[in-house]
């Protein structure tokens, strides 16, 4: 069912575009020698080219360029051979050179696509119009005087790959998963961390509505929107405000908004008045950017295996759901993470494992994948000690949770606690005759016909037990001993 | 192509450089002879040619990624008209 | 006197110690003190720092570890920024500005023993050709006509730096050319100029006018001074990408290679309309020189020469408007305060740059504006390729250009200032050099009926300075020119 919002005229169908913006993860910026870290103290890691001094010129940074490539190759795309960096000009206080060096006419990563995945199962192509790299502005920090406006350029000359989507997506879904897949192969790639409260990953979003079988309607740009979730409300307040607009009898204008999460709402930035003339033209001082066919082959060779292809691969290797397996690889050290536990096991219970117990030991202990509360190999073990019956399931919770806040190992835990599974009939035998001696009426009830009631007595008797009875046996018994 | 004095002023506002409204005419005058002049132009046939860009006809070179500046905040604030600490400082901007 | 010297002499002089840095370091100083106050070819005089780095260059000499310049007392364009040196691009909006970095170029001077007297006047950002548009005053040419004491521009926008070298108070200069700089001025004052290839010095540390015609060279006494000059310049450096990496060759070796069996084209499009006969005169002279000196001379064509200064004046602008976006009160330079941000930028341009930056600025931004791009700038760099395309031709067939460097001698200052087209066409002959970035020497060739230096020009193929040099070297030893300017070092009281 395709996703449209309902109006007092009829439904109308919401058109989103986005242009995202993605640190390039190098060590020095784009066109100078200075650092890229986060969270410096100010103009700490700031060049004079940075700060745009007189007669200091650009020097491009060839990581960021290999950098701008792989991405390409990641998202399916064309890779331009040559490609040239353009000057856009414009005023601004975070700007030192009143103009980014940034590509127009001749982008080094032209046409590409990215596929996501929505909640109903479905897949969908979101085509990539281009891919081009620009220089970061500097921060104005607003907040520290009563009149003034700080400046600092640490992140001025940072490396941004701008990659611009065609208008493909139609709902808040589509947009929230595919700003994740984008920020997803970013991330397996290792050319862009992904952070997003970090502004190492950033969307401009550009939404407009129309009613089934019509032209484009004016669109607005949604400015640098900082989380998955506020891409999501950005497009849908937007596309209601442009609805209520229409529907008055108004008209939209071409615009740039920005999305204010604290009030649900988009506001005007600037107006059409006075839209910019960026005057774009090749930068002088730098010439065409020429790639050689065999460097690139060369970065496309070393390139990992992506989320799609590792989701296709763990579905026909581990048997896994495309779901489960969409889970798995949507983050790269996870991927790797369960193979460590699937490799030579049942894959289906290792999936579940750390989907399951796993994922919300990790959620409960704010540790990381990078930095598991349970290592692969401990959960491989734990899965082991299960296959070879030493203990049931759900003692292997419990041996799971004491990983956890222990750190030992899961056969240490088990030895120590001794939580052995019980194989002993006898012991068995034992304990299933106390229960049915405890239980006459619950026996007479089951035996009359109340088969739920099987339950019942399997849970007791693993009780009396301790939760040690191994559960097939456990079941024999009671099954033979009740009739 | 000729300018009038509302592009006199648009032009000067794309450029930031206070223009008054006492200058307008007289710029509005160089500019037009300029631009007239450079109109010789027309003469030339260019179908088919391809823009020259820079200044030569080199291939770009490229630098490692080594972090190799910055660590210098005093003297890229030294020259700074308006210092505050470690920021340039700037009026207010409302955005 | 010491001042007397051509750079090759005092060098000589000083490895034989005859006299050491500190004698001609003070001798240049005391000369500028004379002299500069009649010229304001200077904007700033470091003559504490000269003294100390004569002192170091006389001690390099005595351990005999010597650079090749060491101990040369230079004039600095005030394009180039220098370390601790107010360096303004002879603007108001760079007045209290202090580089905290050393040009490349400047720093390659230094670490061949040269010494600094000072930051020589210019055009404003090296826009002008007159050096009427400094912030700082106008240049003051040595030279006057004969019988007529009206003060003449020395060209520009290297006008300091030329009126400097040819009044003997620096023995050579740093310039820069974007579109006739080193080489007007220097036919102006008499001197000797080079524009070296796009590439061949570096542009770093350069304040930048229009990024893909600018170029740094030397202006010198001679022909060999320029080449030594220019081979301390010249050379690969890392910061500009678009430095060329290319051995560099030893340029006053070339300048005695003479001119036997080369072929030197007349390109017939430099017939300007309304060229004075006696320039027309002195090229063919040139000419004649060149060929009983054993060269051969072939008329050629250069069809879209006639077009080179109106695509300058779209490219030059256009850049220089991207360029010059930087000056706007923020992080160094002048500031002109205002209620807001935008009123902060648009006082302090306003009045930090003067009425020709200010032009230029105005034109660039409008070629490059939404809806005019194409047919200006676009157009610009179509009839740009079509120049370049026009000098490779002609390079098959001949080993270097001879043409006048100007259309005219030196003017007076206030003449040719109404119209700007009218200036704007001092450097018809210069630009299309800068336009497709080949070499261009200017060499003193002959005096004026007024007594007024003129200049030839020697265009060469790109990165073959050296053919330029001995074209170039071959007029000057044909020419013999040996006139003085009338106000110069030991020239007594009023010149
Ligand atoms: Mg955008
Ligand atoms: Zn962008």
């Amino acid at each position: 069912m395709a996703y449209t919002i309902e109006g007092s005229t009829g439904p109308w169908e919401v058109v989103v575009g986005l242009e995202v913006h993605a640190q390039v993860i190098s060590q020095s910026k784009l066109f100078s020698g200075a650092a890229t870290a986060y969270g410096a103290s100010p103009n700490s890691q700031v060049s004079f080219v940075d700060a745009a001094f007189p007669g200091m010129l650009p020097v491009p940074n060839r990581e960021a360029i290999a950098q701008a490539v792989r991405t390409g190759l990641g998202l399916n795309a064309q890779i331009n051979l040559v490609s040239r960096f353009d000057r856009k000009n414009y005023f601004y206080a975070d700007l030192p050179q009143g103009y980014q060096i940034s590509q127009f006419e001749h982008p080094i990563v032209g046409t590409g696509v990215v596929e996501i995945e929505l909640a109903d199962g479905s897949t969908k192509e979101v085509g990539i119009t281009r891919l081009h790299l620009e220089q970061d502005a500097g921060k104005s920090v607003h907040d520290q005087h009563p009149t003034k406006s700080f400046i600092d350029l640490n992140r001025s000359g940072v490396a941004l790959m701008e990659i611009v989507s065609e208008p493909d997506i139609r709902s808040p879904e589509e947009a929230g998963a595919y700003v994740k897949k984008l920020r997803s192969i970013l991330r397996y790639l290792g050319t862009c961390d992904g952070n997003m409260e970090e502004g190492s990953l950033r969307a401009d979003v550009n939404v407009s509505v129309r009613k089934a079988g019509e032209a484009y309607r004016t669109r607005c740009e949604v400015k640098n929107v900082n989380s998955v979730r506020f891409v999501m409300q950005a497009v849908e307040v937007e596309a209601l405000r442009q609805i209520a607009v229409w529907e008055g009898g108004g008209e939209v204008q071409q615009e740039t908004r920005l999305f204010d999460p604290n009030r649900g709402e988009t506001r005007s930035m600037r107006s059409k008045e006075d839209a910019h003339d960026y005057r774009y033209f090749p930068d002088p001082d730098l010439l065409p950017v020429v790639l050689e066919q065999g460097w690139v082959d060369g970065l496309k060779a070393a390139l990992p295996e992506l989320p799609d292809a590792k989701q296709a691969r763990f579905m026909a290797e581990y048997g896994l759901s495309r779901y489960d397996a969409g889970v798995l690889v949507a983050e790269q050290a996870t991927a790797l993470f369960f193979e460590g536990v699937a490799k030579g096991r049942d894959a289906k219970i290792a999936a579940n494992w750390v989907t399951g117990d796993f994922f919300a030991a990790m959620n409960r202990t704010g540790r990381t994948i990078e930095d598991p509360p349970v290592s692969a190999a401990a959960l491989g073990q734990l899965l082991d000690l299960m296959a070879d019956s030493t203990i049931n399931g759900k003692i292997a919770k419990e041996v799971f949770e004491a990983m956890v806040e222990t750190g030992k190992g899961p056969a240490a835990i088990v030895d120590e606690r001794g939580l052995r599974q019980v194989t002993d009939t006898g012991a068995i035998d034992a304990a299933v005759d106390a229960v049915i001696a405890a239980n006459p009426e619950k026996v007479a009830e089951y035996r009359s016909g109340k088969d739920k009631l099987f339950g019942f007595f399997v849970g007791n008797v693993m009780k009396a037990m301790a939760g040690k009875g191994n559960p097939a046996l456990v079941n024999a018994a009671l099954k033979a001993k009740l009739g | 192509m000729s300018l009038d004095p509302a592009t006199v002023r648009r032009i000067a506002k794309l450029a930031r450089i206070r223009v008054d409204e006492a200058q307008v005419e007289a710029l509005r005058t160089d500019l037009n002879s300029i631009l007239g002049w450079i109109e010789q132009l027309n003469e030339v046939d260019v179908t088919g040619v391809e823009p020259l860009t820079g200044g030569t006809q080199m291939a770009l070179r490229l630098r490692e990624d080594v972090v190799s500046d910055g660590g210098i905040a005093d003297a890229v604030l030294g020259n700074a008209p308006d210092r505050n600490g470690e920021f340039f400082a700037v009026p207010k901007v409302v955005e | 006197m010491l001042t007397d010297l051509t750079l090759a002499e005092a060098r000589d002089g000083l490895r034989a110690r005859k006299f050491s840095a500190v004698e001609l370091t003070d001798a240049y100083l005391a000369a500028i003190e004379a002299v500069n106050p009649k010229l304001n070819a200077y904007v700033l005089v470091t003559g504490e720092a000269a003294r100390a780095q004569a002192l170091a260059a006389d001690a390099a000499l005595a351990r005999g570890d010597a650079g090749p310049l060491a101990g040369i007392p230079l004039a600095i364009k005030d394009l180039f920024c220098t370390q601790g040196v107010r360096t303004t691009a002879g603007s108001r909006i760079l007045e209290p500005f202090i580089p905290p970095y050393e040009s490349t170029v400047t720093a390659n001077l230094l670490r061949d023993g040269a010494i600094f007297l000072g930051k020589a006047n210019m055009d404003e950002f090296a826009m002008g050709s007159s050096n009427m548009t400094s912030a700082f005053g106008p240049v003051t040419s040595p030279w006057t006509r004969r019988g007529d004491n009206r003060a003449l521009v020395p060209g520009g926008s290297s006008g300091g730096s030329a009126a400097a070298v040819s009044a003997r108070i620096a023995l050579g200069a740093t310039a820069t050319d974007t579109g006739g700089s080193i080489r007007q001025p220097a036919s102006f004052c008499g001197i000797t100029g080079i524009k070296p290839t796009y590439g061949r010095c570096s542009r770093w540390g350069v304040v930048a006018f229009a990024s893909s015609l600018d170029q740094a060279g030397p202006v010198a006494r001679n022909v060999e001074d320029a080449a030594i000059l220019l081979r301390s310049m010249a050379g690969f450096d890392p910061k500009d990408s678009t430095s060329a990496d290319l051995p560099v060759p030893d340029f006053a070796a070339a300048c005695r290679r003479g001119v036997k069996g080369l072929r030197i084209g007349v390109p017939k499009e430099y017939r300007s309309e309304g060229m004075p006969a006696e320039i027309e005169a002195l090229w063919q002279q040139g000419l004649g020189w060149l060929r009983e000196a054993g060269a051969e001379i072939v008329d050629v064509s250069l069809p879209h020469t006639k077009y080179g200064l109106a695509t300058y004046y779209i490219v030059a602008p256009a850049e220089a408007s991207s360029n010059l976006a930087r000056y706007d009160g923020v992080r160094f330079g002048a500031r002109t305060a205002g209620e807001d941000l935008a009123s902060l930028y648009e006082n302090t341009r306003a009045e930090g740059f003067g009425a020709e930056v200010r032009r230029r600025v105005l034109i660039g931004t409008y070629v490059l504006s939404a809806g005019y791009y194409d047919a200006y700038y676009l157009k610009a760099q179509k009839v740009r390729a079509l120049i370049l395309k026009d000098f490779t031709d002609v390079f098959r067939t001949v080993d270097a250009l001879v043409t006048p460097t100007a259309p005219s001698a030196a003017f007076a200052q206030g003449e040719k200032m109404d119209d700007p087209i009218t200036m704007y066409l001092n450097d018809i002959f210069t630009v299309p050099a800068n336009m497709s970035g080949i070499p261009g020497l200017s060499v003193p060739a002959g005096l004026d009926a007024q007594g007024l230096p003129l200049g030839l020009q020697v265009l060469g193929r790109p990165f073959d300075e050296e053919t330029v040099f001995a074209v170039g070297a071959a007029l000057e030893r044909a020419a013999g020119f040996t006139a003085l300017p009338g106000i110069r070092a030991g020239a007594g009281a009023g010149g």
